[in-house]
């Protein structure tokens, strides 16, 4: 649609949206503040940032009003990511284990 | 060759909706994403290869701290401020945090100024987008001072795990470089819309080229990318 002519929306879309993550990061800020632990600390922690993330892509960067072609040139190759994050999960899962089982004698 | 771009006899085809109209755009002809500045394109296809530079810093930040025995250092103690004497857990980073979204609010309404052809309030955005940009690297700058006082090193530091200082150094510091690279555009950049070099198509200092308002959405992508960046480092480095 606005591609054409550049990207044109309504100046409120902006405000709304930064108001949003104003908010957004109060909660997060919020988390840390009443020293949420655990689960539910992790949970809310990454909850706002998809949040937060989410917005600024969607709307600053207009990636919602891009066309398929190119949110796909974008988006798809992040996905990599995900397989070096699973990947470097087991692997330092086992560098610990290497490290409780030898060093267990003396040293870090 | 931009100026080819920008003729008005140029066709974009029509948007197909969903999944067919992806697969149309790429199988067609010269271009793929109809209707995108070259500029544009090219700085998006940064922007993910710099996604995975940072993503590669915040996974291995994960793998040493899941890696380690010793404990790893509290970042809300580590991080606290003492205001009276109260201390308040992450009080600089909060607030580096707001700096960080409201100048990518006033950087969004710049970009929207700039297609309108709006010349004064696109500045003025663009240069607010900068001071707070300045100051959030100015802050960033305080912080470090304040760590490597308390003995914070790359190899060491007095709260826990030694590799606690070595990410700290490497993901902000990496990320205040893009901030302040970024500093420095928006202020040759305000300058440059300041005075109208879109509207008289005045020719790039070292590019020899003509620019066009398009320019200011390509400098918001890259500095929409940079508090991005900070609402990861944000939540896993500061929070979690």
């Amino acid at each position: 649609m606005a591609s054409q002519e550049g990207q044109q929306h309504p100046i409120g879309i902006y405000l709304w949206i930064w108001g949003l993550l104003f908010v957004f990061s109060a909660f997060s800020y919020a988390v840390d503040w009443y020293q949420l632990q655990g689960i539910l600390r992790w949970s809310l922690i990454l909850f706002f940032m998809m949040l937060k993330a989410g917005f600024i892509v969607a709307i600053f960067m207009h990636i919602y009003w891009e066309r398929l072609a190119i949110i796909y040139a974008i988006l798809l190759p992040c996905i990599a990511i995900l397989f070096l994050l699973v990947f470097m999960i087991s692997e330092s899962g086992y560098t610990l284990w290497t490290r409780v089982v030898y060093f267990a004698i003396g040293g870090q | 060759m931009e100026e080819s771009t920008h003729s008005t006899n140029i066709t974009i085809p029509p948007h197909i909706k969903g999944n067919k109209g992806a697969v149309v755009d790429w199988s067609s002809d010269q271009k793929a994403f109809k209707g995108v500045p070259w500029g544009k394109a090219m700085m998006w296809i940064f922007l993910v290869s710099d996604t995975f530079v940072f993503s590669i810093f915040l996974i291995s930040y994960m793998t040493v701290r899941k890696s380690t025995k010793v404990p790893w250092p509290n970042p809300s103690e580590v991080f606290a401020l003492h205001v009276g004497h109260v201390s308040v857990p992450l009080l600089l980073i909060a607030i580096m945090t707001f700096i960080l979204i409201t100048s990518s609010g006033t950087m969004a309404m710049a970009v929207k100024f700039g297609y309108e052809k709006k010349r004064v309030p696109c500045a003025i955005l663009i240069l607010i987008t900068a001071i707070f940009g300045a100051s959030f690297v100015g802050m960033q700058a305080f912080e470090w001072t304040k760590l490597i006082m308390e003995g914070v090193r790359p190899w060491e530091n007095p709260f826990g795990a030694p590799q606690f200082g070595a990410v700290f150094f490497m993901v902000t510091g990496f990320h205040g470089t893009h901030v302040t690279i970024g500093v420095i555009f928006l202020f040759i950049l305000a300058r440059k819309v300041w005075r109208g070099d879109f509207d008289t198509g005045r020719r790039g200092y070292f590019t020899s080229q003509k620019s066009h308002y398009e320019a200011i959405e390509i400098m918001g992508l890259y500095w929409h990318f940079v508090d991005l960046v900070w609402v990861f480092i944000f939540a896993f480095f500061y929070l979690w």
